[in-house]
């Protein structure tokens, strides 16, 4: 959808109850008088397809489709800039957050360069209790784009000179340090 | 002072200098600091992505283990996305009732269970507020005198759960860094974001966030932080952010307690200088003029 376009809100599929899902802020999105700080605010807006001010509007209206699958969350660098600011005290970045979650669970194609990054992350976490950066780095290239390494090689090579990164093989097999805690949070999670 | 060390995924690897700093500028000032035993990732900013329980679990599991060992000392967290992850668990713990409860049935599976009764701090939080700025200067040996330097302590430090300093224009580290000698070089990028995981993601926006701050900055002979996260993305991709903008941009990326080290005579073993992608070497002849 064009930020510059005339929606007729009769004719587009909405959903009224999508507020709700965004907890824990839910009903306080509703109190935003899109005065725009948030926009004015944050260091990646330029970039975004909705400004952070355009897509609080579209949830509040119900824009469920159009806010999930555009590209506006994934530039959100959890700066907190936003959250703070808002003069309606509404916890913008938390929100952000859920949206993402959202995105994620509902599979959500575009922006696979961002939720990659998510998986990927997850994945090594809960294999090995901890980060890997450089096993991160390689399980994201190889779901996105292999060939963007390229422009990682040379600083990859200095890392590793500088002993700030260290070459190990992954280990894929046996039980990963936080399957079990990840599976019980699952199941919890299901119940609720 | 005793304190219980969360050092967190990148103050273990990429970032260890930060680690070993902290460790011996805290005992020369006096402190006893124990790493917490068995510690897991905090989550990052991915566990609250993939579930909202997963977002508080994975921070209180490694709460729970300092539970049982603190006798009363706080948890140190050097990293600001770990300390803004176990400051939030403890908000929505304290505001969500049930919350407690559910985070326990988790950790069952770990043998862990959490009370609620550990209070994580921020490197810069102790090092500012627990130690006097006369305690500090007493123990520097080799004054930075004539070195200017640029404060940034990035935007998690500060925002939205810290309560010792402003959210938008954070002040503590100018009474150390003037403690030390140094020259304090006030800039408007101090509190911005470097810009995280977006240099992977989308690195064309994150460059120039980072580019933004070095600008900032450069007036300063360097850059001093108090972030795992912030000091990867400031330190490494100068030269890709020196691309971006078409000129060059070079200035050393410290962190606070390498400063500090540096200005009390502790030895190039606990700063490690030679892991830093841009050399400090500038900085250290700077010293050696004065």
């Amino acid at each position: 959808m064009a930020t510059s376009e005339v929606i007729n809100l009769t004719a587009v599929k909405r959903d009224p109850t999508f507020v709700d899902r965004l907890t824990p802020a839910g009903q306080l999105l509703n109190r935003c008088i899109q005065c725009g700080t948030c926009s004015a605010s944050c260091p990646s807006a330029h970039a975004m397809d909705l400004t952070p001010r355009q897509m609080w509007r579209l949830v509040q209206l119900g824009f469920q489709d159009e806010v999930l699958h555009s590209k506006a969350m994934w530039l959100c660098s959890l700066c907190y800039i936003c959250h703070v600011r808002c003069p309606r005290g509404i916890p913008l970045t938390e929100t952000i957050v859920k949206l993402k979650q959202l995105a994620l669970q509902e599979g959500i194609a575009e922006w696979r360069e961002s939720t990659a990054f998510y998986r990927a992350f997850s994945d090594v976490m809960r294999r090995y209790g901890r980060t890997k950066e450089i096993e991160l780095m390689v399980r994201y290239f190889l779901a996105t784009n292999p060939l963007t390494a390229l422009g990682y090689a040379k600083l990859g090579l200095t890392l590793l000179a500088r002993g700030k990164a260290h070459l190990e093989l992954p280990r894929l097999g046996g039980e990963g340090r936080l399957d079990r805690l990840f599976e019980r949070v699952a199941e919890l999670e299901e119940r609720q | 002072m005793r304190y219980l060390l969360y050092p967190g995924c990148s103050a273990e690897s990429s970032a260890l200098e930060y680690k070993t700093s902290t460790l011996a500028v805290l005992e020369a000032l006096g402190a006893e600091v124990e790493e917490l035993e068995d510690w897991t990732c905090c989550g990052a900013s991915v566990a609250s992505t993939m579930s909202d329980l997963l977002g508080v679990v994975l921070p209180a599991r490694n709460l729970a283990l300092a539970e049982q060992v603190s006798n009363g000392r706080d948890l140190l967290a050097v990293c600001s996305a770990c300390y803004t992850n176990f400051r939030r668990t403890a908000v929505a713990i304290a505001s969500q009732s049930g919350l407690l409860d559910t985070i326990n049935q988790a950790l069952e599976v770990e043998g862990l269970a959490y009370h609620g009764s550990i209070t994580a701090r921020h490197l810069m939080d102790i090092l500012a507020n627990d130690f006097s700025l006369e305690a500090i200067a007493a123990r520097v040996q080799r004054p930075l005198t004539g070195l200017a330097v640029a404060p940034y302590y990035g935007c998690q430090t500060v925002r939205p759960y810290s309560p010792f300093d402003d959210d938008q224009r954070p002040t503590l580290m100018v009474g150390v860094l003037e403690a030390l000698g140094a020259t304090v070089h006030s800039h408007n990028r101090e509190a911005y974001c470097c810009g995280t995981s977006l240099l992977t993601t989308k690195p064309e926006v994150g460059l120039q966030m980072v580019g933004e701050i070095l600008e900032a900055s450069s007036p300063a002979d360097c850059i001093v932080t108090v972030c795992p996260m912030c000091h990867m993305n400031l330190d490494s991709y100068q030269d890709k952010v020196s691309q971006l903008v078409g000129r060059p941009l070079r200035i050393p990326v410290l962190f606070l307690p390498q400063l500090m080290g540096l200005a009390f005579g502790l030895p190039e073993s606990a700063l490690m200088f030679k892991r830093h992608v841009v050399s400090v070497s500038p900085v250290l002849a700077r010293l050696s003029e004065s």
